[in-house]
């Protein structure tokens, strides 16, 4: 069998149905065998949307993303994407083409040296020389992009080796010596965990996004509810916990919630739950939690005693853990420790900001909070707008919020977006992004056009780079290079691709057209003018 | 800051050592020397690493070496368990006059000569690094022209096995 062909043949045995991308020369065999195949090619515009798309299908679906990409420059286009993968634990596996073996190191026509470009932001990689080795790769691949901590995993092939010929036969295992997550947490540090909980009086959750990975926000509902221990989150853990449960208590960090950083600081047991707790999350190395002995429970090791100072390391994937202490744990006294939290959280007051010039943008997140399905996936991109939704949308149900959070990727939400209604045809798509970021993105009004995808963009359009302009204001009290005068008319720029939108000035135009939006059958836009002055927090 | 010694067991394929030295380069970790070839199994290559740093350094590097997929095992050599090799070559300036006298520094460390020219002698020595470091000492009055150093090898005294040694 041809090479390229058994490579459509594997992805099919991975259950793949979809895959982003964008040819050139150098995977031209992979897409001829593409070509003939069940598996659906949705051509992006840019292949940084490509990898955005497979990290907003994968996200969505709970599954492996396919990203595709030529040689050199699309190679190389590939590479905002994957880090911004990496940084979030995305399971995704990129495929690029490469020169003909005979020409590599020659620097010849869209040759890059991808593997070596992407090595310090890629769980793994592989350069394939040997087209008999294709099988096994793309089965460790998939295996890797979604065990353990998941992530991107990147397969190169150069264009000679997709002409070769192999038999091809489909491993029915993975073996992989140097890779064995440890996915049972060890039984002496939860029983340790479970006495030290006991033994607490104001013991808190931090939850990140790896019980989102982990799929367990069912296990962590369970487990809060019956020991009775409150809630906080970082921007990835958004979901982790509905906000309407009794236990949630919000999201902590620099741009976090005020009563959710005290809860922390007054904590004396923290129980830290796939998160790596980085700077955002914290004031500062040394800062967090300085009252709380600290329990971490993480599946990569190696985040744990990074940057917290740890008293029980628990190893482990957080489902399996979790259903172990549900079975330990009992009831704790902490009801006036919850009681306490509740009315911290309730004395607090948003920032007043009265003669605003257009919407307030938390509270069009908040209305929209009212208008959407139990189901509804938002995409939110980089930049104030981000922290209005993390901080305004409610995540309730089974809803979910998918951002670039390690990253901070400017561009994310629209082509996130894409990947998020491809997967999940049936469910409200609505990606918050900023004018800033839009433009970083727009290309992919063409993939939203081309695939009559009925999405709704909520675009808030404040004229400025909002959260440097607040920065830079914050910091030096002058504005520098944040003007986005030039922008173009939204409204008549998506009526180029053939759809409609519809601008707001004030909070009360919102509900009327968000619901116009989402009743619309091709995508829409619902641009909010926003004051260039109005804050973050 | 201390010295660690580590001993790694790596996938023998191409990629793997820019992996391992990219990893150190990129998070700032000190490495004093690498040293790295087959092992008794040719799919497998050993490292021998050593690395400047402290109780977290040392930690944070053993972890993210860990998660390398590449890497297999690795473990931490105690001096007083372990034995510890270097080779070095290193071309000295000889003359008529002195050439005697680093001969009999040569013998003394039980190094050999390797090549001779008119003006030059080349040594070659093994040992740990102190015996390394006093040999090079005694060659450095008579003008060191080019060194040449394999980074150390180790391995666990007895009959221990890194295959056998449990990972802590
Ligand atoms: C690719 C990229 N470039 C630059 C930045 C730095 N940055 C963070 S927020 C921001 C401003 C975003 O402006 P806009 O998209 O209009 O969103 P707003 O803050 O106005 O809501 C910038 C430039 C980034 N995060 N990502
Ligand atoms: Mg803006």
């Amino acid at each position: 069998m041809k090479a390229a062909d058994a490579i459509v043949k594997c992805l099919q045995k991975e259950n793949v149905e979809i895959v982003f991308g964008y040819p050139g020369g150098a995977v031209l065999p992979l897409y001829e065998s593409l070509r003939s195949s069940s598996i659906k090619h949705i051509l992006v515009r840019q292949e940084q949307a490509a990898v955005h798309s497979a990290s907003g299908y994968a996200r969505s679906l709970g599954r492996v993303g396919v990203a595709i990409g030529t040689s050199g420059p699309g190679a190389t286009n590939l590479i905002t994407g994957i880090a911004t993968a990496y940084m979030d634990s995305i399971p995704m596996v990129v495929f690029t083409g490469q020169v003909s073996t005979e020409l590599m190191g020659r620097d010849v026509f869209q040759e890059v040296d991808i593997t070596g470009a992407t090595e310090p932001f890629i769980k793994h990689s592989y350069l394939v020389k040997d087209a008999t080795q294709i099988p096994r790769i793309i089965k460790e691949a998939f295996h890797l992009a979604s065990t353990g901590r998941p992530g991107p995993v990147l397969i190169d092939v150069p264009k000679d080796v997709q002409n070769d010929r192999l038999d091809y036969v489909y491993p029915q295992d993975v073996s992989i010596r140097g890779y064995k997550p440890t996915v049972q947490g060890h039984m002496g540090q939860i029983k340790r965990a479970i006495r030290k909980l006991r033994n607490s009086k104001r013991p808190l959750i931090c939850v990140g996004g790896g019980i989102l990975r982990s799929k367990a926000q069912e296990e962590l509902a369970n487990f809060v509810t019956k020991a009775k221990i409150p809630v906080v989150h970082t921007l990835m853990g958004i979901g982790a916990l509905p906000v309407d449960h009794p236990y949630y208590f919000g999201m902590v960090g620099s741009h976090g919630f005020a009563h959710a950083n005290r809860a922390v600081s007054q904590s004396d047991l923290l129980v830290v739950i796939g998160a790596r707790v980085a700077d955002r999350a914290t004031a500062g190395p040394g800062l967090f939690a300085k009252n709380a002995e600290i329990i971490h429970i993480d599946i990569d090791p190696a985040e744990i005693g990074k940057n917290l100072g740890t008293l029980i390391p628990t190893v482990g994937d957080a489902k399996n853990i979790l259903q172990q202490l549900i079975k330990g744990i009992t009831s704790l006294a902490t009801d006036q420790w919850v009681q306490n939290l509740r009315e911290i959280k309730d004395s607090q007051k948003d920032v007043l900001f009265e003669d605003r010039v257009g919407v307030n943008p938390k509270v069009i997140l908040k209305t929209l909070g009212g208008i959407l399905e139990d189901t509804a996936i938002v995409t939110a991109d980089v930049g104030q707008n981000q922290i209005w939704a993390a901080r305004n949308f409610p995540v309730t149900g089974k809803r979910q919020l998918l951002t670039s959070g390690g990253l901070g990727t400017m561009g994310y939400s629209l082509p996130a977006a894409v990947g998020a209604k491809i997967a999940c045809p049936d469910y409200q798509v609505v990606a918050v992004v900023g004018d800033g970021g839009f433009q970083m993105s727009m290309f992919e009004l063409g993939t939203m056009a081309q695939n009559g995808l009925p999405l709704v963009i909520l675009l808030f359009n404040n004229s400025r780079l909002g959260m440097v302009r607040e920065l830079q204001n914050d910091g030096y009290g002058e504005c520098f290079g944040i003007d986005l005068t030039g922008n173009p008319d939204f409204i008549k720029l998506v009526g180029a691709y053939g759809f409609s939108g519809i601008r707001v000035h004030n909070d009360d135009q919102f509900a009327d057209a968000m619901k116009t939006g989402l009743a619309a059958t091709k995508p829409f836009l619902v641009e909010c003018i926003v004051d260039p002055k109005e804050s973050t927090l | 800051m201390n010295r660690h010694i580590l001993s790694v067991l790596v996938e023998n394929q191409s990629g793997v050592l820019s992996r391992i030295s990219g990893l150190f380069s990129r998070r700032g970790y000190n490495i004093d020397s690498l040293a790295v070839g087959e092992t008794e199994d040719p799919t497998v290559s050993r490292m021998t690493i050593v690395v400047q740093g402290d109780d977290y350094i040392l930690e944070q590097i053993k972890k993210q070496l860990n998660k390398l997929i590449d890497v297999i095992k690795i473990i931490s050599l105690a001096p007083n368990v372990s034995v510890f090799r270097e080779l070095v070559l290193v071309k000295v300036s000889a003359t008529e006059k002195n050439r005697a006298s680093i001969t009999e520094i040569v013998s003394i460390f039980r190094a050999s000569i390797i090549d001779v020219s008119n003006s030059t002698l080349t040594v070659e020595l093994t040992g740990d690094q102190e015996k390394i470091q006093a040999f090079l000492e005694l060659m450095r009055p008579y003008g060191i022209k080019e060194l040449v150093r394999t980074g150390l090898s180790a391995l666990q005294r007895g009959d221990t096995q890194i295959s056998q040694t449990v990972t802590e």
